[in-house]
This record gives structure tokens, C-alpha cells and sequence, in this order.
């Protein structure tokens, strides 16, 4: 029951104080689990965190669930699950009661503070895109892939507009390439 | 019944959010502005809230949206709100809990197979892609205003606040707040 508060605790922490999401949520999960507690080696925390990346969903969740489902089952996993999620639902449940859309419409000097964000927030956005492009390793002629993919899901044109056809048509695609690359690299060197 | 639509909608972004919180955003835009529970215009407010508040976006955006979308469909009120909220917060990480409890043997055995492998090389680009078309879609009348005057300054905000994000170290929330301050002297 101790481990159990604990892991809630500690996730609870980390799910309040992380700015940033994901990858910001990571390293700081590996200082408490890894150093701190020493509930985990850090191998089999990479190992965890592989897993976490693999799998679809928000990755805080994932890693969460997989650390706590390590160390004590199915309960484990509820608890430093709950832990992750339980501060940014209360903080959005705090502002959404309070700051409802209505207000930021109605109120002048919120819908200005507004206008002004909301070109930041794309900006936000467009930044990641070179970042994760550069880290993908595209070259000119792969690059076509994520345009594609960017401009018919811009183009809201029914089921093509879809996003979750790409996810699907990229995984598909990536596992018959390296198949068959495979297959191929093992021809050469025989 | 607008609690059955929101789980089937959250249910589909918790099982196909690759690629982190960036590339879920032009699903979630799909699921949830498509349609109409919240404007294109409460999407982008969403995701700066998101920015500034601590935790993953997934989670911020499922607690926001099923809170407000119940009010557009005529369940007005605190409580319709609050049982949105933990509806859609805890449909977006029921897939997490399965496939996590359930697949990682698999994955931890097989992280070096060509189907893992494969399957993750062709990922990669499709998420630059998903990054990409929220970005395009969020470049619209409603994030940039109508009027010329409006879309000149709103573009301005955005080439600025990109150069900041991209070339130096200073940190997104300090990029927002001080935008929030442009906005609130020239608009």
C-alpha cells in the first residue's frame, strides 16, 4: 500500500510541475523511478520507455502506466496513472469553469490578450515540424511523404482528409519497405 | 447522443495518437472542430492553454473539450461539464492502459524485428506530415482575423514568436505570455 501511495504521489508531482508534455515529463520520471527510488535499473527503464514510444497515446500516460504495471501489477498502473492525469485535469477543469469561451469572446481585454496568442501558438507548431523533420533524416526525395500527408489532410476532402489513414498507410508502407530491404541487404551479402 | 460521440472521437485519438501531443492535434482538430462542438478558434485557445499549463496536451484537451462540448448540445451546466471531463479523460487513456499492459512483452521481444522496426521507419515521415497539416490548419481566418489590418499584425506575431521558439532558448510559456501582451496593446 506504501509503494502504491508513493508511485501516486510521485507521478502526481511530475504531472504538476512538468511543463511541456512528453518528452519534458521523461526525464524527470527517470530521475525519481531510476535514482531516487531505485525501483527500476535503468536499462529496464529504457526498455519501458521503448515500449511507451512504440505504443500510441500520450506518452506521460504510457510510461506511467508501464513503470507502475512493472512494479505492482494492474493497481500499480492505476495508480501512477491516475497521479499523471489527476493535476492537468484539475487545473483545465479549474480554467474551463471559469474561462469559458463565451468570456474570451465577450471580454475585450481577453479577446485581445487572445489575438495575440493565437498566431503564437502556430508559430508554435510550425517549429517542431523542421525539428521532427530533420530528426526523421528526410531527404528531398522522402520529403514528399509528410507534404503529402500534410496537404490532403489540409484539404478536408472526405476520407482522404483522414489522419488516421496515414498513420495506418505509414505503418503498413514502413513494414513492407524494410521487408523487402531486408530481404535484399541479406541477397547482397551472400 | 452527444457522450457516445465524444467517447467514439476520443477513443480513436487515444488508439492513433502517434507521435506525440503535436501530432495528435490535427486528429483531435478532425474529431472535435469538425463537428462543431467547439470553434476553430477555441481549438487554437485550447492548445495555447495547454502550452502554459502543466501536463500532457492529450489529457488538457480531453478535460477541456468534454467539459464544454455537452454545454453546445444543450447539456448546459457544472455537472454535464464535469461527467464530459472525466468521460473523455478517461476514454483517451483506456487505450494506453490495454495496449501498454497487454503488448509490452511483445515489443520488449521483438523491439529489433522487422515488423517493430518497419513499422516505426515509416511513422516518422507520416508524423512530420500530421505536425505539418495542424499547422496548415490552424493558418485560417479564425487565428489570423479577416480583416487586413488584423492579418498583418496576426502575421507578424507568428514570424516573430517562430524566430524566437526556433532560434533561441527561451522557453514557449514566455513566448505566449509576451504575445498575449502584444495582442492586448495593437488589437
Amino acid at each position: 500500500m506504501k509503494q502504491l501511495f508513493q508511485l501516486f504521489s510521485t507521478f502526481f508531482k511530475i504531472g504538476a510541475f512538468t511543463f511541456g508534455g512528453g518528452w519534458a515529463m521523461i526525464s524527470i520520471i527517470e530521475k525519481e523511478i531510476v535514482d531516487k527510488h531505485h525501483w527500476i535499473e535503468r536499462s529496464e527503464f529504457l526498455d519501458l520507455l521503448a515500449v511507451a514510444q512504440s505504443l500510441p497515446g500520450i506518452l506521460a500516460v504510457n510510461i506511467s502506466v508501464a513503470v507502475g504495471d512493472r512494479l505492482r501489477g494492474m493497481k500499480g498502473s492505476l495508480f501512477a496513472a491516475l497521479g499523471t492525469i489527476l493535476p492537468s485535469f484539475l487545473i483545465i477543469l479549474a480554467i474551463a469553469v471559469f474561462l469559458t469561451p463565451d468570456i474570451i469572446k465577450n471580454n475585450a481585454v481577453i479577446s485581445s490578450i487572445f489575438m495575440g496568442i493565437r498566431p503564437a501558438v502556430v508559430a508554435l507548431i510550425i517549429a517542431p515540424v523542421i525539428t521532427s523533420a530533420k530528426a526523421a533524416k528526410l531527404t528531398w526525395k522522402t520529403a514528399i511523404i509528410p507534404i503529402a500527408v500534410a496537404v490532403l489532410i489540409w484539404s478536408r476532402i472526405p476520407v482522404i482528409s483522414n489522419p488516421i489513414l496515414y498513420i495506418v498507410l505509414g505503418g503498413i508502407g514502413g513494414y513492407v519497405w524494410f521487408t523487402r530491404n531486408g530481404l535484399k541487404r541479406k541477397e547482397e551479402t551472400k | 447522443m452527444i457522450y457516445l460521440k465524444l467517447i467514439w472521437s476520443y477513443l480513436k485519438i487515444g488508439l492513433f495518437g502517434f507521435g506525440g501531443g503535436y501530432a495528435m492535434l490535427a486528429l483531435i482538430e478532425r474529431e472535435i472542430v469538425g463537428p462543431g462542438w467547439i470553434t476553430e478558434q477555441m481549438f487554437t485557445d485550447i492548445v495555447a492553454i495547454s502550452q502554459m499549463t502543466p501536463g500532457p496536451i492529450g489529457i488538457n484537451s480531453a478535460t477541456y473539450i468534454g467539459y464544454v462540448a455537452p454545454g453546445h448540445a444543450g447539456f448546459e451546466g457544472v455537472i454535464w461539464g464535469l461527467l464530459g471531463s472525466i468521460t473523455c479523460t478517461l476514454v483517451v487513456v483506456l487505450p494506453s492502459f490495454l495496449l501498454v499492459t497487454y503488448t509490452s512483452h511483445f515489443i520488449t521481444r521483438h523491439k529489433e524485428s522487422a515488423l517493430i522496426k518497419g513499422v516505426f521507419a515509416g511513422l516518422r515521415p507520416v508524423v512530420v506530415g500530421l505536425i505539418a497539416s495542424a499547422a496548415l490548419l490552424l493558418m485560417n481566418t479564425a487565428n489570423f482575423g479577416s480583416e487586413t489590418d488584423d492579418i498583418i499584425k496576426s502575421v507578424i506575431i507568428c514570424i516573430i514568436s517562430f524566430c524566437i521558439v526556433f532560434f533561441t532558448k527561451i522557453h514557449p510559456i514566455l513566448v505566449i505570455i509576451l504575445a498575449g501582451i502584444t495582442g492586448l496593446i495593437i488589437f
